[in-house]
């Protein structure tokens, strides 16, 4: 099988996030695989492991996107492709759905992966939107993957509830969270991935005129939520406290 | 400059949902007075055509064939295409839910159009609408505008009031027969998990647990006090991790994002990673053992004690101030 799994570096959201200049401040910052993409690297490697065949990461990044790159070679991916888009003035879902679209073209893919949603952006669009510039089906936010011959059988999580699908290769995938435990890189692997190629791409490397990238929206603020206010500890018996809650929860909040 | 815009209306066990009446009320801030036009994708849903112009809708379109009676990627694609064809809009509104979050980039990538997902609210500001969303799992927020072409964005549920009913708003309901085929993925067959049937991502009241639950029997007097307050049940990764619930329950960064009303939680620490799932939560209650826990620091309202003494006390009280009032 050749799989292919489109991962996104990511800023770690479990660090502290501020502002300088109106854009978010990436000073410091830890950077990670997006936690949704650790899923279909997983995923990818078992179904490989299982059918045969080779895992190629890609990602639409910047030369920083390496150090990501290679944590998923130690994982066990085969193959990794960086696709520096530095040079673009304007960057958005489109841009980066084209941008992938694009390098696919003249690949043969059997199944692609990516994570549901990034936990930066969260706007979970360019896996769907790069099966459609392919011309192949998709299934979003899977829990479950079973290949049998180009047969595809699929849980997928709804809103908490399962549906089941069967589909067929080709086919792009994103994943939800209980698809899998992501391994973490073993040491020979971390050895093994140094020698393992990666390969880098810029935007004129692939038949792409920038005009036709260009972003379709434009970020135009960034800001922090308003700081919350000290919430009210209640005391006293425990009795009297929950009487309290809940009468402050009608007549001052007014939720209920 | 008005415009015309199309809100995709969300139908599920027969009912629609509330994002959907919302997402009327941000088609009305988009189109500047233009028509709003909705349209609903299956079999027999003349009343729910109803309900959207008592909501705000101008003209409702009905495509129908048996096999959009199921939500299909390819299906709703084609559908909707055919409905753009003939309606031409200058904006196209859809609720971030399953629906929308699997539907809208796909519809995108075919119409090359820009998308602004998970909406939370929208204002004027000149020429253009500027829409705000969370980003870095709420721990920031951005506002975006379309630079090139349709105005295409899905709103996140329980965040843009829907507008007042109006039952003697009238409007056309016309049915207009797609062409549906060829569906590459097929559903065989939907296990329902979510116990109350209350969705966690368009519940106004959400009462949820952590490790201090203990067990899944622990979850109980949280099922219960839910059951009260007509809320929905979730949980922290802690209380998923130790198999105390199913992960669709789990509330997050991975997991769910919610915005209700009104947030319990019960005995979560409040890792940071929770946070990100809940924290834009209209009023949120902490109650926890542990004074020192995190969720107090964005909690409005914070017990110090034990959840198995205080969540059973809070279902007894407020049963008892709801059967008064």
């Amino acid at each position: 099988m050749n799989l292919y799994v489109i991962l996104k570096r990511t800023f770690d959201t479990e660090e502290k996030i501020s502002i300088s200049n109106g854009e978010i401040s990436h000073d410091s910052a830890e950077y990670i695989i997006n936690p949704y993409d650790e899923y279909a690297i997983e995923e990818a490697i078992t179904l490989r492991d299982a059918h045969g065949g080779e895992v190629t990461v890609v990602t639409v990044g910047t030369e920083e996107s390496e150090k990501e790159l290679r944590t998923a070679l130690a994982m066990g991916a085969d193959k990794a492709v960086l696709i520096d888009t530095e040079e673009l003035d304007s960057s958005d879902q489109f841009t980066t759905s084209a941008v992938l679209a694009e390098f696919f073209k003249d690949k043969e893919y059997d199944l692609i992966l990516g994570g549901n949603v990034a936990i930066d952006n969260g706007s979970g669009q360019v896996g769907p939107r790069l099966a459609e510039l392919l011309g192949i089906p998709q299934v979003t936010t899977i829990t479950k993957i079973e290949v049998n011959g180009t047969d595809v059988s699929i849980e997928r999580d709804v809103e908490g509830d399962v549906e089941k699908i069967e589909t067929s290769l080709p086919l792009l995938v994103t994943a939800q969270q209980g698809l899998n435990e992501p391994r973490y890189p073993s040491l020979p692997g971390i050895m093994k991935a140094k020698k393992k190629p990666l390969e880098t791409l810029e935007i004129d490397d692939l038949d792409i005129d920038e005009e036709d990238v260009e972003a379709k929206t434009k970020t135009v603020e960034v800001f922090l939520p308003a700081k919350k206010e000290a919430g009210k500890i209640l005391s006293g018996e425990v009795n009297d406290q929950v009487k309290e809650l809940v009468s402050l929860l009608r007549s001052e909040a007014k939720v209920i | 400059m008005s415009k015309k815009v199309l809100v995709l209306g969300e139908v599920r066990d027969g009912e629609l949902r509330n994002v959907s009446f919302e997402a009327v009320a941000a088609a009305k801030e988009i189109s500047s007075g233009g028509e709003i036009v909705a349209v609903l994708c299956g079999e027999g849903l003349n009343e729910a055509g109803k309900a959207l112009i008592h909501y705000g809708a101008d003209r409702v379109v009905l495509a129908e064939h048996s096999l959009l009676s199921t939500y299909s990627t390819d299906g709703y694609v084609q559908a909707l295409l055919q409905v753009i064809e003939q309606e031409k809009p200058e904006g196209l509104v859809l609720g971030h839910t399953a629906l929308g979050k699997d539907l809208s980039p796909r519809l995108a990538a075919r119409l090359k159009s820009g998308l602004i997902s998970d909406v939370t609210s929208l204002e004027q500001a000149g020429e253009n609408v500027v829409f705000t969303r969370p980003i870095y799992s709420g721990k920031a927020f951005e506002k975006k505008v379309i630079t090139d072409g349709l105005v295409f964005v899905t709103i996140r549920p329980n965040n843009i009031p829907s507008l007042e009913i109006d039952e003697s708003r009238s409007g056309e309901v016309a049915a207009l027969a797609v062409d549906v085929k060829d569906l590459r993925t097929v559903v065989k067959d939907v296990v329902r998990k979510a116990s109350t049937g209350v969705d966690l991502s368009e519940a106004k009241i959400i009462v949820a647990g952590g490790r201090g639950v203990k067990s899944q029997d622990g979850f109980k007097p949280l099922q219960e006090l839910a059951d009260v307050l007509g809320a929905a049940v979730g949980a922290s990764r802690g209380a998923c991790d130790a198999d105390y619930c199913d992960y669709s329950l789990q509330i997050g960064q991975t997991g769910k994002v919610v915005t209700p009303d009104l947030y319990i939680a019960c005995g979560i620490s409040g890792a940071i990673q929770h946070l990100a799932g809940m924290s834009n939560s209209k009023v949120i209650v902490a109650i926890n053992k542990d004074p020192e826990a995190s969720i107090f620091s964005v909690a409005d309202y914070g017990i110090v004690g034990d959840l198995f003494e205080v969540v059973p006390l809070l279902t007894e009280e407020f049963k008892n101030v709801l059967v008064k009032s």
